[in-house]
């Protein structure tokens, strides 16, 4: 049976409905507000920010985070920028055009009322920050400075150096500081929500463990805020921070959130590729390299281990140029990441294994000068020499694709709450606005959106009616959540096998990758369906946690996380194989073009999949809710 | 690359630590210094000993959660970079090399080489804000920031607030990061509102947390990964004088 979801888009024309909605939502009065408890999980741009804003109305806000402080959230390590629509450039940027290129660049496939109040909400944002003390960049006037990004014809990104994560994350910190030192939020650091509490049907209330301790605690809540960021880390090696993981959002789905679009996941297509099986985390580069670099790799694959010098011109494949002759080097994310990955695997890659391509600077460095050069990118060459001991100014880079952020998440409606009535869920942690594919300098815009304006004017919509409802924590519900979430533990420090949970978490990081990562079929997401609950059961088997669960014990924390990894990657499979046509990141090898484009197929799959968990062993139960689109018109991406 | 190692151990606050000796062979060049401590892990894990404790997250020098004090230097050799950013290769091989927490009177050992970092966290609650309510901020380029104070302001900014400032200074001192944080708020126009009562309560708290003081040594400036400068410790001495002159002018 495949039900129906609604979204809940208030009427009106686009353009007005997120102001009339406002107008007709219920309202807590401010004396009232101090009754509510309100949890908040999660301290990056989206959590930090909702937690602030709440505490200044004067809500009671308990704030959650797995880092010893909230400011290292792992927002803090964006680049970028963020977008907003303020046109102060003059160059014909405008609420619809940022609108317009988020649909669009999400190849269709997220909501039009809800990208067109992001893109709405964008200038109060910069507006808010800069109030806030975000120093962002400037021009020699004192106004403020834009740079252009990928997907957009416009200069509408904002951005403070190379650390613009860092200085909104800050900002959100301060003003969290702030409501801290007025008693109005209690913060939680190193504290790990383990499950979420349901009481009649609602979300009343977390299970958390306390990482420095091991203490269990209950907290009971009037409704409990998601804000835990993505999954890119199911992959094991991405370019997110260690500690980002599934858990907080699994947990919940596992307590009858639906899980919408799981197997959009992006891939970043400049980023310094493995080095060695060790190997744990990988570094972004910026995509702004491409605007100088030519991506090359050797035409014969017996050159692939000979110094790129020594390899002539007439013997170099640049394939992109090649392939995409009006684009050429500066062809979008996923397409550039696809055919970086299609040389490799025809053995063409360069560097150790054989999973990188060149790009090289020579031409540039030879038209332009090593001092200009330096003067565009030098901080980035700078992070490649550290990490990999090579001069790029004589050596091309070498780059190879990487996991970066995941649209998919728990599914919210338009007041940003989930299925589950009292559980909203904010920043990447949902599947709200990116589709199938995010662009650039959106993810920092969307995550200060939800926090700052949509979840403090949507969040009163729920609460009005529930005054005095909050149950005690001494409800059987929280015990019985309490008692799973100690069995888990137990369980996990007691299989004492042999194997580590690195070991578990890369084999499963390499088989996602494969079979589920830039490109995708039937037959290899039909094997990896049987081969994840295999490894999984090897896991519980043989996983081998030392250590106790009464002290601060990093093993048994990375266990847990690895064991809803290993569950959550059947769904994502299970998505990617339901989901029978390609579309923006998500690439179906039987859905393409003629030249190997994306093939989107809007008549059966212009939706949103949001899956129910059904119980262990059980498959999980599909809801659709179907896509329309009244203002924009659907069309084919071409980048030739 | 082979290397022996020599790792602070303490099982938490309470309990005294130890340095332990262990050995790691075959590492790769490219092994970042994380890493080299995560295959030991490793190694302890098969041999049924518990791994050693350390914090990271980001493993790109911006989150300031990693801390290690390397053969006696906060973040180690590769100056300017967190611990983080630090590869095997600019070590010998076969070196030793000691590796403890930071080591601040007001950061207690958790365990191992992690510590507790949370009276920063405090410094900044004492006033390392702007009161601007989400809702009421005025358009954003109506405040005119001179370019050279913008810039100016981000460099202090750029703080990540890892505390090897204060592991580096003999008297265990944060005034670096203090002094980081209240020069970015006072250097822009929307910080001046709250500029004398924010340095006077973050210093108290400084104070309070049992920090050391500054006799302006700079082996702050020296470890620092983001680079803070050592000038911006003079400008919270001007600060705080100016701040402690008003007060008493009764202003
Ligand atoms: C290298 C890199 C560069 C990027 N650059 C850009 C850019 O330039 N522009 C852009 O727009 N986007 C960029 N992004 C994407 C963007 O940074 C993220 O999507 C965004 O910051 C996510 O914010 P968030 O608040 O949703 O989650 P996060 O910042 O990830 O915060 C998650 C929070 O939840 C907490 N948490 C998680 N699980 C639990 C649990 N179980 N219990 C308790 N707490 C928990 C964590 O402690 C943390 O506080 C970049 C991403 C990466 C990886
Ligand atoms: S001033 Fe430098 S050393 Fe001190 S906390 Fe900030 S970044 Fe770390
Ligand atoms: S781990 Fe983030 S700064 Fe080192």
């Amino acid at each position: 049976m495949i039900g129906t979801l609604d979204p809940k888009i208030p009427p009106g024309p686009l353009a007005q409905k997120w102001r009339s909605h406002r107008d007709h939502s219920r309202l807590v009065s401010p004396n009232n507000r101090r009754k509510f408890d309100i949890i908040v999980v999660g301290s990056g741009l989206a959590g930090g920010s909702a937690a602030a804003t709440l505490g200044e109305l004067g809500y009671r806000v308990k704030c959650f985070c797995f880092q010893d402080s909230a400011r290292r959230a792992h927002s803090i390590a964006a680049q970028g920028g963020i977008n907003a629509a303020k046109n102060y450039q003059n160059d014909g940027d405008s609420v619809y055009r940022l609108f317009h290129d988020t649909i669009k660049g999400g190849d269709f496939r997220s909501r039009e009322a809800n990208v067109y109040r992001l893109a709405e909400i964008s200038n109060n944002i910069i507006d808010q920050c800069v109030a806030q003390g975000v120093p962002f960049a400037r021009e020699y006037g004192g106004l403020l400075a834009n740079r252009s990004f990928g997907g957009a014809q416009v200069s509408r990104t904002f951005y403070a150096r190379g650390q613009t994560g860092q200085q909104l994350l800050l900002g959100c910190y301060q003003a969290l500081c702030r409501q801290i030192a007025r008693d109005t939020v209690r913060m939680f650091p190193q504290t790990e929500m383990l499950d979420l509490v349901i009481v009649d049907g609602q979300a009343k209330g977390i299970i958390t463990r306390s990482l420095c301790s091991g203490k269990i605690d209950r907290h009971a809540a009037d409704a409990v805020v998601l804000a835990t960021g993505g999954y890119g880390n199911v992959f094991y090696l991405s370019t997110n921070a260690r500690g980002c993981n599934v858990t907080a959002t699994y947990r919940a789905y596992k307590r009858g959130a639906l899980f919408a679009n799981p197997a959009f996941t992006q891939i970043h297509p400049t980023c310094i590729p493995v080095s060695g099986e060790h190997q744990s985390k990988l570094t972004l580069m910026s995509e702004s390299l491409r605007n100088d670099g030519r991506v090359w790799v050797p035409k014969r694959k017996e050159d692939r281990d000979k110094p790129p010098g020594e390899i002539p011109e007439q013997e170099r494949d640049y394939y992109l140029e090649r392939k995409y002759p009006s684009y050429g080097n500066l062809a979008p994310r996923d397409i550039s990441s696809r055919a970086a990955k299609e040389v490799c695997d025809e053995g063409r890659g360069v560097g150790p294994g054989g999973r990188g391509v060149y790009l090289d600077f020579a031409d540039a460095i030879k038209r332009l000068g090593e001092d200009t050069i330096r003067e565009r990118y030098g901080n980035l060459f700078e992070v490649y020499e550290k990490i990999t001991g090579e001069n790029a100014y004589k050596v091309p880079m070498r780059i190879y694709p990487a996991v970066h952020y995941t649209m998919g998440g728990l599914w919210v409606d338009y007041d940003l709450m989930s299925n589950v009535p009292g559980l909203f869920v904010i920043g990447e942690a949902n599947f709200s606005d990116h589709g199938a594919n995010r662009l650039g300098a959106s993810a920092l815009m969307q995550g200060l959106a939800d926090g700052y304006f949509i979840l403090p004017n949507t969040l009163p919509n729920y609460l009005a009616s529930q005054m005095g409802k909050r149950p005690s924590p001494d409800f059987p519900e929280f015990e019985n959540a309490e008692n799973e979430v100690r069995a888990r533990i137990e369980r996990l420090l007691t299989v004492n096998g042999t194997r580590s949970l690195d070991s578990f978490h890369r084999e499963l990081g390499v088989l996602l990758w494969d079979q589920c990562g830039m490109s995708r079929h039937e037959k290899g997401l039909r094997e990896s369906l049987q081969k994840i609950p295999e490894l999984r059961e090897q896991f519980w088997r043989d996983v081998r946690v030392l250590g106790s669960d009464e002290d601060f014990n990093q093993s048994l924390e990375r266990a847990g996380r690895v064991a809803d990894f290993l569950e959550f990657a059947e769904l994502m499979c299970m998505d990617a194989l339901e989901r029978d046509e390609s579309a923006g990141a998500h690439f179906r090898e039987e859905h393409q073009t003629a030249d190997g484009e994306a093939l989107r197929d809007d008549e059966h799959h212009a939706a949103v999949f949001a899956w129910e968990f059904q119980g262990n062993g059980q498959p999980p139960k599909l809801h659709r809710e179907p896509l329309r689109f009244e203002t924009v018109h659907l069309t084919q991406r071409s980048y030739k | 690359m082979n290397f022996k190692l020599k790792i602070w151990r303490q099982t938490n606050a309470q309990t005294p630590g130890k340095l332990v000796d262990y050995d790691v062979r075959d590492i790769s060049p490219h092994t970042s210094f994380l890493e080299m401590l995560d295959i030991l892990n490793e190694q302890l894990l098969g041999r049924g000993e518990e791994p050693i404790a350390f914090d990271s997250d980001c493993r790109e020098g911006i989150c300031g959660t990693c801390a290690l004090t390397v053969n006696g230097e906060a973040h180690g050799p590769d100056h300017p970079g967190a611990v983080c950013e630090l590869y095997m290769r600019k070590f010998r091989d076969g070196a030793t090399i000691t590796i403890e927490p930071f080591r601040v009177g007001a950061f207690p050992i958790v365990k191992d080489l992690v510590i507790d970092r949370s009276p920063l966290d405090r410094i900044v609650q004492a006033g390392g804000f702007i009161s601007a309510r989400a809702g009421s901020a005025p358009e954003a380029n109506s405040i005119l920031i001179p370019k050279h104070d913008a810039d100016l302001a981000m460099e202090a900014a750029a703080c990540i607030g890892c505390g090897a400032c204060a592991a580096a200074c003999p008297n265990g001192s944060a005034m670096l990061f203090t002094a980081a944080k209240v020069s970015h708020l006072s250097l822009l126009p929307q910080g001046y509102p709250e500029r004398e009562s924010r340095v006077l309560k973050m210093v108290r708290v400084m104070d309070a947390e049992g920090f050391g003081n500054c006799t302006n040594t700079y082996e702050c400036e020296a470890v620092c990964p983001a680079e803070i400068s050592a000038s911006f410790i003079a400008k919270l001495n001007r600060e705080y004088a100016r701040a402690r002159l008003r007060k008493s002018a009764g202003e």
